[in-house]
């Protein structure tokens, strides 16, 4: 954590020299989440719902998935870099210093401006919360923060499973494109949109539907995607633990699979 | 052209081809990538035209092969970036561009040559795949007559020139701006959401679904896709593409040239 604190706190001092390009990526980061959502609100100009689903509904599982994911993005999204460190030997850098070294590869880069993301998903999670018609209960309520921790750990368990991948893989970054970003565009849908099939795979091969629609098929009453028991909304942060420790596995084989280019 | 610089031009876009062939993981990771985000969006246009049949004049089946098609021209027309504007950038920040100035060839040409044999692998490595995919797992419109298949094609082409028209100009801007990540970001940021990429440009609403299918990203995705479809004149298509390309290569030729005369190269 130390070591983490230190290298992305180094990139966050450098990333503040350019504090006027630094402005512009953040907004940029910003506006390309929120076409994402604006492409939705121009659907919703010409449907009332979609698989069933009204607007607020939807906006609330954007916004879980917006900033579940951009939390994630935020601390270790510049794992995709793993690849091309395995490739130009610059990882026995890392290897021979005195700190973990998933804690450097996860700050190396780190990039501030993708507060923008959770910002932007914030934003409609937000205006999500006052325009659906749910009758909050405590548990509901405390389902919330859970929602968004848990999210975000199950997404930083894809990025790091993918960077371990990549130790088998140089050159397959974008594979991991595919479970990350492809991963949070689906769940801005609701499942009922989704063949069976695909909805049983991300909920059973890379547990996703955990982070938004299994919690929020509870809070907005709606039924459960697979008819999954009520008791699994609340499943959520045992799912993020078990991911996170699955991850662990594959990224210690992974690195223990690595042989320097030697160049 | 004389036969010599014809043959020159032809090399380097030949080389831009070998280039990214050389990368087989990385092209088969696109190709996953595609065909997953391909999923994604059939599933949601799919309950989209559940709801609303025939919606910006599209069937369910044309909605289908345009997600595929916006997949398989993703990389080819870098709408989400990926294109050799970065490495232009990148020599125009070093100074390393002051060398290409000096060679006996045009600048434009020889970027525009690059990037041509950029697209084409990029069309055929990664695009065919997702799109014979999608056309094979879910109900596709695609024509019977060759004729359409060529005029598609010779849409596609005019695409790939206005789309490198855009961002030369967009790397361009770094004769005056150094850092160009902001200016290139807000490239893909327009290039996304005017292309069509996001949503086809026929499903947006009034003013604004006039305004984007006027401008030159309407030639990127939505105007290949139309002709394939059967929903656009080919003639009248390749007019507008053609019309955005000359006028976008034009200007390229005009900031080239005040860049190279006013600004000062970086180096020592």
């Amino acid at each position: 954590m130390r070591a983490y604190r230190l290298i992305a706190g180094m990139w966050l001092r450098s990333t503040m020299t350019y504090r006027a390009s630094f402005a512009l990526t953040a907004f940029g980061n910003f506006a390309m989440t929120a076409l994402d959502f604006v492409a939705i609100l121009l659907m919703f100009s010409r449907i009332d719902a979609l698989g069933g689903y009204a607007l607020p509904e939807i906006a609330f599982l954007y916004g879980l998935s917006g900033v579940s994911f951009g939390l994630a993005d935020l601390a270790i999204g510049s794992m995709d870099r793993l690849g091309r460190r395995v490739r130009d030997g610059t990882l026995d850098t890392l290897l021979v210093r005195p700190a973990p070294v998933l804690a450097q590869v996860a700050a190396d880069r780190f990039a501030p401006r993708r507060l923008g993301r959770v910002l932007q998903g914030g934003l409609v999670l937000g205006w999500a919360l006052t325009a659906v018609d749910v009758a909050w209960t405590p548990a509901k309520l405390a389902l919330l923060p859970l929602m968004l921790v848990s999210g975000a750990g199950i997404f930083a368990a894809v990025f790091v499973a993918a960077a371990a991948f990549q130790f088998v893989a140089q050159d397959a970054s974008e594979v991991a494109n595919a479970f990350t970003y492809g991963g949070t565009t689906l769940l801005q849908y609701p499942p009922t949109v989704f063949a069976r099939e695909l909805v049983r795979g991300v909920t059973f091969v890379v547990p996703l539907a955990f982070v938004n629609w299994l919690p929020a098929s509870h809070v907005l009453g709606r039924p459960y995607p697979l008819d999954l028991p009520g008791w699994t909304a609340f499943t959520p942060p045992l799912v993020a633990v078990a991911c996170g420790a699955a991850a662990g596995l594959a990224w210690r084989a992974g690195l223990r699979s690595y042989r320097s280019t030697g160049s | 052209m004389d036969v010599g610089s014809w043959r020159l031009y032809t090399a380097v876009a030949a080389g831009g081809f070998r280039r990214y062939a050389t990368y087989r993981v990385a092209t088969a990771a696109g190709v996953f990538t595609n065909t997953v985000f391909g999923l994604v969006l059939v599933y949601a246009y799919l309950a989209l035209w559940d709801e609303k049949p025939q919606l910006g004049g599209y069937d369910q089946a044309q909605a289908v092969t345009y997600v595929w098609l916006g997949q398989a021209l993703l990389a080819t027309l870098a709408i989400g970036g990926g294109g050799i504007e970065d490495e232009l950038m990148e020599r125009i920040r070093t100074g390393d561009v002051a060398v290409d100035l000096y060679r006996p060839v045009d600048l434009q040409l020889w970027w525009l040559a690059a990037d041509g044999g950029r697209a084409v692998f990029q069309l055929l490595g990664r695009g065919v795949v997702p799109f014979v995919f999608g056309a094979l797992v879910f109900p596709a419109s695609l024509p019977r007559e060759p004729s359409t298949w060529v005029a598609f094609l010779v849409a596609v082409a005019l695409a790939m020139l206005v789309s490198f028209a855009i961002r030369y100009l967009v790397a361009l801007s770094a004769f005056w701006l150094l850092d160009g990540t902001g200016v290139t970001q807000m490239g893909w940021l327009v290039g996304f959401f005017c292309s069509g990429m996001t949503l086809p440009l026929n499903v947006f609403p009034g003013t604004l679904g006039e305004v984007v299918r006027a401008l030159p990203w309407a030639s990127l995705l939505q105007a290949p896709a139309d002709v394939l479809l059967g929903e656009a004149d080919p003639l009248a298509t390749f007019a507008f593409q053609a019309g955005w390309a000359v006028a976008l290569l034009a200007l390229g030729r005009l900031v080239q040239s005040a860049a190279t005369r006013r600004v000062v190269v970086q180096g020592g």
